[in-house]
């Protein structure tokens, strides 16, 4: 299961919903695995804006990665033409814009190419367990949490 | 300008609103001045070959998109209106390779009528070479009979030939070569209609909560989009004989766009609440091959944790946990519950839903105030038919508060059979009318 997803996944009891402390989900004893995914800038333009950051800093954290900025990169354009001002100003594309590259290619690696193969998210309000086998979570209730 | 579509004459109800569609996603202007269901040609008005092009590179319910260079009823009035229409467009053919082509539909021409008849365009002046294979141009002549009456055409339309659809990515994706597939894989084509109509597109996160051997995502991935799938029965997404959903993926050289698959339960889905998902596309269980089930129990009993010797059941690695029949009306409401919550706005939700339609009986299409219906798309079986719905979620400001909200069926019933009427009509052959509908009964039956 890619970090990405993660970020998307909160306690499937419904008690739960509604707690804080039910999203993010926490990791234990998670394996790690790399893979290749072809680079996609339209796809982490368009998902970012919809990334929890603080959770996926406390994911990374627990996974051992320390290379998420602190604050979720910046994607509104530097200079473009807007309604109130309608004059389109020159794009900057010094330095800031290479640093950004940066930043997304070291995003698309943490979100997309790296996967929790094995183990375990544990729901931080109701301490319920999903298991993760293979790569793919379990997300079925017993039926005394349904 | 004016351009020909032409449509396959299939799924007729698929095909306009996919067109719109095509049209919405490459941000194009589109009039239709001529459509049907009984004809494969519709003449459409665009602003230029460009937008033509775009339009149809996408489409799976036509072959292609023409410039109109002329149409009549007769032969007479075809070359008229040829003259008329696309006379300033003849010298810019003049002198490059070209080719002519029939296309005729409910009727045929013999070899040597359809040379007399591209003889009689000689007035055109085009002095290029002509080339059967690999021409820079390709002119056809399209020929519309009544079906049945071979007494000469009703329309013809001659066009040029501006981009062909996607229709050629059909043979790849057939579910015949499939890696992984099973008895409730839907239809390739069916499978891309489909994420048309939703607007699946590169950059977009796409989501099916029935994703069983992914078929909606390996399409919607198709079109550049990312998706994600989940299902109730884990063996869907695990796979088998060392072949899944992934498998299939690789198999199209797309596994780059399949983000998870999950295993879990709608009505009581994982996924963070918020507006993340650009679309979802879902082909809910009717319940007649697989049993439409949620989790929890019938008699809604087993309220505590069971423990086997002093360990806790529910954290084997054999537990299963149990499950529940469900109401399909009950399912469907629950699903545009969930796209209100998830879509971003004007986010897409395309839902396949069953229609008994041989007595006119009908399941009622479901609405909620977010989602404003955009097209109905009917498939038809001997028997029995369904519905490709498609909604598009609103803006909140957008949303009509006055617009009811259906009420959720109270469940009668704990079997199958009691939750789900069609699954029941299914097993009698739509003998009997709906439960629950007194078509024949007169209203005054009983005191």
């Amino acid at each position: 299961m890619k970090i990405l997803t993660v970020n998307f996944l909160t306690c499937a009891v419904k008690a739960c919903k509604s707690s804080p402390l039910s999203f993010p989900l926490h990791f234990q004893d998670a394996e790690l695995e790399q893979s290749d995914i072809e680079y996609n800038a339209a796809f982490l333009r368009n998902i970012l804006p919809r990334v929890d950051w603080e959770a996926l800093k406390i994911t990374a954290n627990e996974l051992g990665f320390t290379t998420v900025p602190i604050e979720k990169p910046d994607l509104t354009p530097t200079s473009t033409a807007t309604d109130k001002n309608p004059v389109r100003l020159p794009i900057n594309t010094s330095e800031p814009q290479a640093t950004d590259e940066k930043t997304m290619r070291d995003l698309h690696t943490l979100l997309l190419e790296t996967e929790v193969r094995e183990g375990k998210m544990v729901c931080g309000n109701c301490g319920h367990e999903y298991k993760i086998k293979e790569g793919i979570a379990n997300f079925l209730l017993p039926s005394h949490l349904v | 300008m004016d351009y020909l579509i032409r449509f396959v004459q299939i799924r007729e109800t698929f095909r306009r609103p996919e067109i719109e569609a095509l049209a919405l996603l490459a941000n194009v202007n589109i009039d239709f001045l001529s459509y049907t269901e009984n004809s494969p040609y519709s003449v459409v008005r665009l602003k230029d070959d460009v937008a033509a092009k775009m339009l149809i590179d996408r489409s799976i319910s036509s072959k292609g998109i023409y410039e109109l260079w002329g149409e009549g009823t007769t032969y007479d009035e075809l070359h008229a209106n040829v003259r008329h229409r696309s006379f300033s467009q003849w010298t810019l053919y003049q002198s490059c390779s070209f080719r002519f082509e029939f296309d005729t539909f409910s009727g045929s021409r013999t070899l040597a009528e359809q040379r007399s008849i591209i003889e009689s365009f000689k007035y055109l002046g085009f002095n290029g070479p002509i080339k059967m294979k690999n021409s820079e141009q390709t002119f056809t002549i399209f020929e519309e009979y009544e079906y049945g009456n071979p007494n000469g055409p009703l329309r013809i339309f001659l066009g040029r030939f501006v981009g062909g659809s996607q229709r050629h990515v059909l043979n790849e994706y057939t579910l015949k070569k499939r890696e992984y597939i099973n008895t409730t894989s839907m239809d390739s084509e069916l499978a891309l209609l489909t994420a048309n109509l939703s607007l699946a597109g590169e950059g977009k996160l796409f989501y099916d909560p029935f994703v069983g051997t992914g078929s909606f995502p390996i399409a919607c991935s198709h079109f550049g989009a990312r998706t994600l799938g989940s299902d109730i029965d884990g063996r869907m997404v695990r796979g088998r004989d060392g072949k899944d959903i992934k498998t299939n993926f690789r198999q199209y050289g797309l596994l780059s766009r399949y983000l998870d698959g999950l295993i879990s339960d709608l009505t009581h889905s994982p996924l963070r609440k918020g507006r993340w998902l650009d679309g979802i596309i879902g082909d809910p269980p009717y319940g007649v091959r697989e049993g439409l089930k949620v989790l929890g129990t019938k008699d809604g009993s087993r309220k505590e944790a069971v423990y086997i010797d002093g360990e806790a059941a529910h954290l084997q690695d054999k537990y299963i946990p149990p499950k529940k029949a469900y109401s399909f009306e009950a399912m469907l409401d629950d699903l545009l519950e969930f796209a209100a919550e998830m879509l971003v706005d004007g986010g897409r939700l395309s839902l396949w839903m069953p229609t008994a339609n041989d007595e006119d009986v009908e399941l009622g299409i479901p609405a909620h105030p977010c989602l404003e219906l955009i097209s109905v798309c009917v498939q038809t079986f001997n028997k029995w038919s369904r519905r490709l719905l498609t909604y598009r979620r609103v803006a909140d400001s957008q949303v009509e508060d006055d617009l009811p909200v259906r009420q959720k069926m109270e469940m009668k019933g704990s079997t199958a059979n009691d939750l789900n009427s069609f699954r029941k009509r299914y097993f009698e052959g739509f003998k009997t009318p709906l439960a629950g509908v007194s078509i024949e009964k007169p209203a005054t039956g009983e005191s």
